[in-house]
């Protein structure tokens, strides 16, 4: 809500982080947070500012440990069976009665797909700003405000952006960029713990059944650290074979060009590009790709492009930090090979 | 009851962005130059535009398009109303310009408000030149209605309730909802069709409804950049990358061999 300076002051620290659980465990992205969070709280000393974890789900029982010893000086858990699937309907309505309850100053998620839906959700429920994907978070020196940094228009601009009368402030942050602290086990914190009101079960949306990739890490993008993506030229669903070989010898995931996704040759979740997922892994290998501007606004973020192509002009090569002219099926197998041995 | 025995309001928000016509690297910074000088309609609204049609010609009803934007944006309505949509409206004035997406689903939300018994709204999972995502969930909110985003997959529809699939990072679910709703679509769910010729000759003719924010009857305070919780305080260029590019041309092993060196000295492998 708009409040003016007094209000603010007078009642508005910490900063909160949007707790995500995966597959029963914890997100990296959620330990990531804590890491920036720290800082930010550090840098807000004077306000006493406390970095605070909420954690949403079911069974979570002891995970509040592992929390305090990535940073956390308190943790929120919220244990209930409405809460085992993600339902944006329930879980915003508990995020933004917290919020109203306890008056966090800063309140950031991952850029999951969960945090992007929940996020603005609770952003208008409780009438604050919300700057999505951040790559950049700080204070201000004179004002103390969260300056959130992110990228647009396919990452051909960096914005930075304020959210001065309203709080929380509030941001979801892209995976990958900020750096868990390391843990310290002798770190201890206090235990909060919140329930769902019946009423909040109420909802108009109801989530069935989940299905998940399990331990097929090939597909998930944001997580890994390198991604051996494949374009036109792989040829076929059969061509991308040394593509994913490539990836399980470098434990990455394989990403791919909507063109290959139109041929039917790998499914949509592996796009990258406009349409598809924006990644920033720290070695992205583009096999086979031409480099559509599509395809380069989704990955050109990365630390250290490589790409592999017959066509030496092609715009992927210009943009490469490593540009090798050749035949992918020769020279994937044969990089597959060294690195297996 | 809304639009009728089973028949379906359906509204599609889409937004007119910079197209992109060529690639080109900056040799400076080695980054992208965007040189956009085109307009086109934002491509994940293409499909959410199809499944608005889609779902009209399985229950009958209409599909109203609505944007919010320059006057010219009205040609993104017209292309949406030549591919099928039955009517546009243009949501356009000085004080609804600099609205960050808290006002901008705040102004969207008045349209449908005002468009009334609306039982389903689809937007795209975001827009391809602010990348926020958040103007779909932040009509969900305004209008206290549930929301459905990242749908992957139309499992069943019923003019009532959907059943739909959602896609995220690590696998994907089924769910429920009850209309009205709002939702955001990926590219999966379809297979935008091409307008037809008699399609373009009527998207010609039709009027454009145009609002501004005192036929919205919107909350001054709440639009416009002073309307805005958030403020962009500076822009800059991304940082440049490293300017030079090795470049391998030997043959395949040599090259294999000297990118795996490369790699080593950057990750763990």
């Amino acid at each position: 809500m708009k409040l003016n300076e007094t209000e603010i002051a007078d009642s508005y620290n910490d900063v909160w982080v949007l707790g995500e659980i995966v597959d029963g465990q914890v997100h990296k992205v959620t330990l990531e947070l804590l890491g920036i969070a720290r800082e930010l709280a550090d840098k807000r000393a004077v306000n006493n500012s406390k970095v605070v974890c909420l954690l949403m789900g079911s069974g979570l029982k002891g995970m509040e440990t592992g929390l305090f010893y990535q940073s956390a000086d308190r943790v929120i858990i919220v244990d209930d069976e409405s809460l085992k699937f993600f339902n944006d309907s329930v879980y915003s309505s508990v995020v933004s009665r917290l919020i109203k309850k306890y008056k966090p100053e800063i309140l950031i998620s991952g850029a999951t797909s969960k945090g992007r839906s929940l996020m603005p959700l609770v952003a208008v429920q409780i009438e604050t700003g919300l700057t999505a994907d951040c790559t950049g978070l700080d204070i201000d020196k004179e004002s103390g405000l969260l300056l959130q940094t992110r990228p647009a228009y396919g990452g051909n601009i960096i914005a930075t952006i304020k959210c001065e009368n309203h709080r929380p402030q509030m941001s979801t942050v892209r995976q990958g960029v900020f750096k868990a602290i390391e843990s310290d086990d002798t770190r201890t914190g206090e235990l909060i713990v919140e329930n769902v009101l019946e009423e909040e079960k109420k909802t108009r949306f109801t989530v069935l059944s989940e299905e998940s990739y399990g331990d097929d890490s090939k597909i998930n993008l944001h997580d890994a650290n390198v991604i051996v993506s494949g374009g036109r030229g792989v040829k076929s669903a059969e061509g991308f074979e040394v593509i994913h070989q490539l990836a399980n010898a470098v434990e990455g995931a394989v990403g791919a060009t909507r063109a290959t996704i139109d041929s039917g040759w790998i499914s949509y979740a592996h796009q990258v590009g406009q349409t598809g997922l924006t990644v920033q892994p720290e070695v992205y290998i583009a096999c086979g790709v031409s480099g559509q501007i599509q395809h380069l606004v989704g990955m050109q973020s990365s630390d250290l492009i490589i790409a592999i192509n017959k066509d030496p002009d092609a715009p992927i090569m210009q943009l490469a930090d490593v540009a090798i002219v050749g035949d992918l099926f020769e020279v994937v197998p044969e990089i597959t090979k060294l690195l297996s041995n | 009851m809304p639009g009728g025995q089973n028949k379906m309001k359906i509204v599609v928000c889409v937004k007119q962005v910079p197209g992109t016509t060529e690639v080109s690297i900056d040799p400076e910074t080695k980054r992208l130059k965007r040189e956009g000088v085109s307009i086109e309609m934002n491509p994940f609204d293409t499909y959410a535009l199809e499944q608005g049609i889609l779902l009209r010609e399985k229950h009958g009803g209409e599909v109203i398009v609505l944007s919010m934007g320059p006057q010219r944006a009205e040609l993104t309505i017209r292309e949406s109303i030549a591919c099928g949509a039955d009517s546009g409206i243009l949501l356009n004035g000085r004080p609804l310009g600099g609205s960050d997406t808290y006002a901008t689903s705040y102004i969207l939300s008045q349209a449908v408000k005002k468009i009334g018994d609306v039982d389903l709204v689809i937007c795209g999972k975001q827009a391809v030149d602010g990348d926020t995502a958040q103007v779909g969930p932040g009509m969900a909110a305004h209008l206290n209605w549930p929301q459905v985003t990242y749908v992957s997959r139309f499992v069943e529809s019923g003019p009532k309730e959907l059943k739909l699939e959602r896609m995220h990072e690590s696998g994907s679910d089924i769910s429920l909802v009850e209309l009205p709703a709002v939702l955001t679509v990926l590219k999966d769910v379809n297979i935008p069709r091409i307008p037809t010729l008699k399609g373009r000759l009527n998207s010609r003719k039709v009027d454009i409804t145009i609002w501004n924010e005192i036929d919205l009857g919107t909350d001054p305070e709440k639009i416009g950049l002073g309307g805005s919780p958030t403020r962009v305080v500076s822009t800059r260029k991304p940082d440049a990358r490293d300017k030079h590019t090795i470049v391998l041309n030997g043959n395949a092993s040599e090259s294999a061999r000297e990118l795996v060196k490369i790699l080593k000295s950057r990750i763990e492998l």
